[in-house]
């Protein structure tokens, strides 16, 4: 949105500060986030790593948030528009904490806030440019969702965002059960991540798994992935074809 | 020495005139034809006593499928095929070309082809037109050096790979083998995990579809197993198939030949003179 005003002796001066606050591409971001539900609740796994454009700039950054006692909010993309939104969910709590009754948002609450918060911002061209997962159990029940940047949301059992999508939830879709036990989960997991360290070039191997249960919302600790190189033909590849590379 | 003269050609490999001639009408709005794309999941894996290939069959147009089973899979030389992603043609031209080519150097040379061979003319084949050949490769096979397995792209690199895939459900396929992939894969297991990640595609990537083709290469034999498996089948809204509506009764049957009621003549020496 450009306002321009005319002066006098006919020269216009744009109003310069109206179109510089409209997000035009991201510059900190983060990749992936793989998400499934198990049979205790929801497991979400996202590596630590903020990229500024082709730079592994930032190798600590916790890219999954616990959202009151219920839920966990896991971001890709713009990692400053991740962070507002998480204030934009403080304010929503501590709303909900003045009225001092013990009640606190669910899962389903908080996704379809972040919908219509994505939404209403891409409809006015400037828009947050997250995808983001939304998991969590309340009541015994257990949610999963999605919201992406243009408002598309949608609940799942096992959702993936960026390249996740196109390397993880091929496997998810093959090996995913509804009665995955921790351990299954754990293993699924990291088997997704696996390929995305092997195949996404702003994937790190650092990473962190949450989990959501009725009891409450936990994010583990950072760890990395074993990881095997030593394929045989990948050490010496064009022994016996000499002149191709 | 005639001084005759005579037209040469530009000097030197591809005219990219008419390239800038494209460039130039599609910035003035007009809209390129679409070309028939093979949007395609094809796949290489080397297991122990050799090589085995997988495709999909499915070939579109745009968002059209333009041909529900068609083979991706081509044959180079008895012991080395060839996969082809990207524009249909391109791959058709490019694979027969050097088929042909291999054919006319097997019959110069006494031996069989190998697999860096057909590599290398591919490869110089597709560097020569900078990109313009959309022909994405997984080309395979097993001489007398052992087996191999290439992926060629559209510029013309090429890599020396114990797995591969291409096309548009390369990353569907791809999560397959990095998540499954050992050393030392028996025969069946190769099979299993080449048809897995062709059906990884298939039922991810929009560009892939029908059926799994399969070719496996080994040292003296190769097995080309088209249809090796077909997930999806068409189905029909009641168990019995479809059933369709009664004929109506054949009372009579007379047959009359054509030569009693109509005049023959024949016109020496022009029958189909090939």
């Amino acid at each position: 949105m450009t306002f321009t005003i005319q002066i006098e002796n006919g020269t216009e001066v744009r109003n310069a500060e109206a179109d510089s606050q409209r997000t035009l591409y991201p510059y900190v971001t983060g990749t992936s986030v793989v998400a499934i539900k198990y049979k205790d609740g929801v497991l979400m796994a996202s590596d630590m790593g903020g990229s500024y454009g082709s730079t592994l700039r930032y190798k600590n950054i916790e890219r999954m948030k616990a959202i009151g006692k219920h839920s966990l909010l896991g971001a890709s993309g713009e990692i400053s528009d991740f962070q507002e939104i998480l204030r934009y969910l403080d304010e929503l709590t501590l709303n909900d904490n003045m009225w001092d009754d013990g009640n606190s948002l669910g899962p389903k609450e908080v996704h379809n806030y972040l919908t219509r918060v994505m939404y209403n911002r891409r409809n006015k061209f400037n828009p947050l440019w997250n995808t983001l997962v939304l998991g969590g159990v309340k009541n015994g029940e257990k949610y999963l969702g999605m919201v992406s940047m243009i408002g598309v949301s949608f609940e799942d059992n096992h959702v993936a965002t960026g390249f996740g999508n196109h390397l993880a939830r091929p496997i998810l879709r093959d090996e995913w059960r509804e009665d995955l036990g921790f351990e299954e989960g754990v293993k699924l997991l990291e088997k997704c991540m696996r390929v995305l360290l092997y195949r996404d070039r702003s994937a790190i191997n650092k990473l962190q798994i949450a989990k959501m249960t009725e009891e409450g919302v936990t994010v583990s600790e950072p760890y990395s992935l074993k990881t095997f190189w030593e394929f045989k033909a990948f050490t010496n590849p064009t022994v016996g074809a000499e002149g191709s590379w | 020495m005639s001084q005759a003269s005579v037209e040469l050609p530009p000097k030197g490999g591809f005219s990219f005139d008419l390239c800038k001639r494209n460039d130039m009408l599609t910035q003035k709005g007009l809209k390129a034809p679409s070309y028939l794309k093979t949007g395609t999941t094809i796949v290489g894996l080397i297991f122990e006593d050799g090589v085995i290939l997988g495709a999909d069959t499915r070939a579109t147009e745009g968002p059209i499928v333009a041909d529900k089973n068609c083979e991706k899979i081509h044959y180079m030389a008895p012991n080395i095929y060839c996969c082809g992603a990207g524009t249909a043609a391109d791959t058709e031209a490019v694979t027969d070309m050097v088929s042909s080519q291999l054919r006319l150097h097997r019959y110069q040379t006494g031996r069989d082809s190998r697999v860096i061979t057909a590599l290398t003319l591919l490869k110089k084949h597709l560097f020569s037109y900078q990109g313009h050949v959309s022909a994405a490769l997984v080309l395979g096979g097993v001489d007398i050096t052992g087996p191999h397995l290439h992926t060629i792209y559209p510029h013309g690199s090429t890599d020396t790979l114990p797995f591969a895939t291409m096309g548009s459900g390369s990353l569907a396929a791809m999560s397959v083998f990095e998540a499954r992939y050992k050393e030392g894969l028996t025969r069946d297991e190769g099979i299993k995990l080449v048809a897995e990640a062709i059906c990884s595609g298939i039922f991810n990537d929009l560009g892939s579809g029908s059926n799994v083709d399969i070719c496996v290469i080994t040292k003296g034999h190769k097995e080309y197993l088209r249809n090796y498996m077909e997930p999806n089948p068409r189905t029909y809204v009641s168990s019995k198939g479809y059933s369709f509506t009664k004929k109506t009764e054949v009372l009579l049957t007379k047959i009359t030949p054509l030569s009693e009621k109509v005049e023959i003549v024949e016109v020496a020496g022009e029958a189909m003179e090939e």
